[in-house]
């Protein structure tokens, strides 16, 4: 086989149909392992997850990947998220505590910074950021400092940020159903993704009444 | 043993340069003389001699040519201090660094030509660095260390590293270089002698019987006929800075400008000491004003200037001033040894550990440590008081509940409105899905608590865990959500 060719289908920016070679972090949901072309999250760039309003499950789709950072010793960092994130609940989901690291600039403009800072440094596992004014030119910068650190990040932004262009590797919208979520891909690296995905995430079990 | 090579640094413009160093100045700044009965011009700067002001001019001449000057008189205790730190600076290339006030310093470079290799070498690494620090030197080299110092201030920039060779190269000098009492200078002009080496033909006996014997020594221990021990410089255990600005100042660029001079003067004491700093206060002295204290904490010693400077910038940059600027200080006090960085074959885990501590705390220099933060969990039953902020990597050691728990926490809780007995949110009525789940505690401080928490899910999907509080302040409460 031609060997320059060769090199350049192994080197993970060409995907041919639907192979690629790359492997993402595993989600810890089975189905959405499946899902994804890189068979969990991208690794080394920028994954947008669009919610119609919070609560509805978007933070713990993603805990058990994050929960595997932590423990194998990559720091979390989270970036202006809207509320605190509650520790008794994240060591219940298998977060290490020890490498969460919590941002809360106040001043705006800032928050998009640190989240480059971040990514780039290399020592982070995982960043994850809400910020609602990320335009295009923002996300690129996160794109590519998220290639320069192999980090994966993480943004979450209102449903109606899907009409605008963005330069992540992977857009994921969700909306709730009474057994879980609903993920469809709007885009992904590594493939096409015409059909939506129906997930079960594990509800809390009632308190014995 | 290696024979000893002094280096003679003599600073000529010092009483102008300690005011210039500070910003590059465009105005005209001149250095008055409050010595002399009338005052006169002691030093100007580029753009004053460029406007005609020459040195030794009265000064209101001075004034008379420009009429927008800047005065600053001559101030002797700034001069010293300024020296002193350079001597500080200077140790890091050898240990013996002994002070020729009040405008030169007296390094010796012999033991350190190996690890430097020659001679050019450390010439070229100490020229480059006081020049970065503001102040421009003369350097001269000899075997002895006041014959060094005789070139140096004459301005002959020499390099004598043979013995033999340092009588005649002294012999050529005028005897104004000497450094003895006007009234011996005289008598020997008046004698006819205009060079050293004139003096030095002289029968010894007479010299001493006319000008004393110290006279004869000087010139002995210049030629090296006579041993000059000299004291050495020890410096001060902290590092205290100041520039004092030739103009006010408001911008940040300019105030870096020279910060960043002083942060090259406690580099260069750092390095003579193998150690680096942890924390370090910039103060900016306003006139009328107090002063502005911008801290610096470091998470591991350093004394990189770039790092430094880095960290600096970043910290000054949200910065207003209240008032432009006079006068910036560096005051350097928790001075500790660094520790070395051993790098690991196999594994980067290292690295992972070491590079972490810098992006905190290159966070925390912009946004201020308050906004970087771990956290904790506390074992403790009042939901609002199970967590904690903390610094971050610490290990936080606490059971985790038995009810499911929600990620966000709502800080105070929200109230919610009611409809008829079921909860609202958004205007539409929450149905409970599980509990109740009665937590009653914390009798024993002011924040008793009795509620009973629920998971209820709105109509748009999303699932809340709320409580109905039912001691104190009645009524339905949001509290997390269940992301």
């Amino acid at each position: 086989m031609n060997q320059p060719l060769d090199a350049l289908l192994r080197h993970g920016k060409i995907w041919r149909g639907k192979q690629t070679t790359r492997r993402g972090q595993p989600t810890g949901f089975a189905d959405l392992d499946a899902y994804l072309p890189e068979k969990g999250w991208p690794l080394g760039a920028v994954t947008e997850i669009l919610v119609p309003q919070e609560g509805i499950g978007e933070l713990r789709l993603v805990l058990p990947a994050l929960a595997q950072l932590s423990r194998a010793g990559r720091w979390l960092v989270w970036i202006a998220p809207p509320h605190i994130p509650y520790p008794p609940a994240l060591t219940t989901l298998g977060v290490d505590l020890s490498r969460l690291l919590l941002v809360r600039p106040t001043r705006a403009g800032d928050g998009l910074w640190a989240a480059e800072q971040a990514l780039r440094s290399g020592v982070c596992g995982a960043v994850l950021s809400w910020s609602p004014t990320a335009d295009l030119r923002c996300l690129r910068r996160l794109q590519l400092a998220a290639e320069s650190g192999r980090a994966l990040g993480l943004i979450f932004r209102p449903q109606e940020a899907a009409r605008q262009p963005s330069p992540a590797a992977l857009r994921l919208q969700l909306s709730a159903t009474a057994q879980g979520l609903e993920l469809q891909a709007l885009k992904c690296r590594g493939g096409w993704v015409c059909r939506s995905l129906s997930l079960a995430l594990d509800p809390p079990a009632p308190p014995p009444s | 043993m290696a024979s000893p090579l002094w280096l003679g640094l003599c600073f000529p413009h010092l009483p102008l340069e300690i005011h210039t160093r500070g910003a590059p100045a465009a105005a005209a700044l001149v250095i008055s003389d409050s010595q002399a009965a009338r005052p006169r011009v002691l030093a100007c700067n580029a753009a004053a001699l460029a406007q005609g002001i020459t040195p030794g001019m009265p000064l209101g001449a001075a004034y008379a040519l420009v009429a927008a000057l800047e005065l600053r008189p001559r101030s002797p205790a700034a001069e010293h201090e300024a020296l002193q730190r350079l001597a500080a600076w200077a140790i890091q290339y050898t240990p013996t660094v002994s002070l020729q006030p009040p405008q030169g310093l007296l390094l010796e470079i012999g033991g350190s030509l190996r690890l430097y290799g020659d001679l050019d070498h450390i010439l070229g690494s100490i020229k480059d660095g006081i020049e970065n620090m503001g102040i421009s030197p003369t350097m001269a080299v000899a075997p002895t260390p006041l014959g060094s110092w005789l070139l140096a201030r004459s301005g002959q920039e020499e390099r004598i590293t043979d013995h033999a060779v340092l009588e005649p190269r002294l012999s050529r000098l005028p005897i104004a270089a000497l450094e003895t009492a006007p009234a011996t200078l005289e008598a020997l002009q008046s004698m006819g002698l205009r060079r050293i080496g004139e003096c030095l033909r002289l029968p010894r006996s007479g010299l001493a019987r006319r000008f004393g014997r110290d006279f004869l020594s000087y010139l002995d221990r210049a030629l090296g006929r006579m041993p000059d021990p000299r004291r050495m410089f020890v410096p001060p255990p902290r590092y205290l800075g100041r520039l004092t600005l030739p103009a006010e100042v408001q911008d940040h660029a300019a105030l870096l400008f020279s910060a960043h001079r002083l942060i090259l003067e406690l580099g260069g004491m750092l390095r003579a000491r193998d150690a680096g700093v942890q924390r370090m206060v910039l103060g900016l002295w306003h006139h009328r004003h107090p002063v502005t204290r911008v801290a610096l904490g470091l998470a591991r010693p350093s004394r990189d200037p770039q790092h430094l400077l880095a960290l600096l910038r970043e910290r000054l940059a949200p910065l207003a001033l209240p008032a432009p600027v006079l006068e910036v200080t560096l005051e350097a006090d928790d001075i500790l040894p660094l520790g070395k960085a051993n790098s690991s074959i196999f594994d980067n885990a290292h690295e992972v550990a070491e590079a972490w501590p810098e992006l905190v705390e290159k966070l925390r220099a912009r946004m201020g440590r308050e906004a970087v933060q771990g956290l904790g969990a506390i074992a403790e039953h009042r939901p609002e008081r199970a967590w904690c902020c903390r610094e971050p990597r610490e290990i936080s050691a606490a059971e985790p509940p038995l009810a499911p728990r929600p990620l966000w926490l709502l800080d105070p809780p929200l109230p919610l409105s009611q409809d008829g007995q079921l909860p609202c949110w958004e205007d539409a009525p929450l149905t409970l899905q599980a509990g109740p789940e009665r937590i009653e505690t914390g009798w024993w401080d002011a924040a008793g608590v009795t509620r009973d928490y629920f998971v209820a899910a709105t109509r748009q999907g999303a699932r809340l865990w709320i409580f109905r509080e039912r001691q104190g302040r009645l009524g339905w409460f949001v509290q997390g959500v269940f992301a």
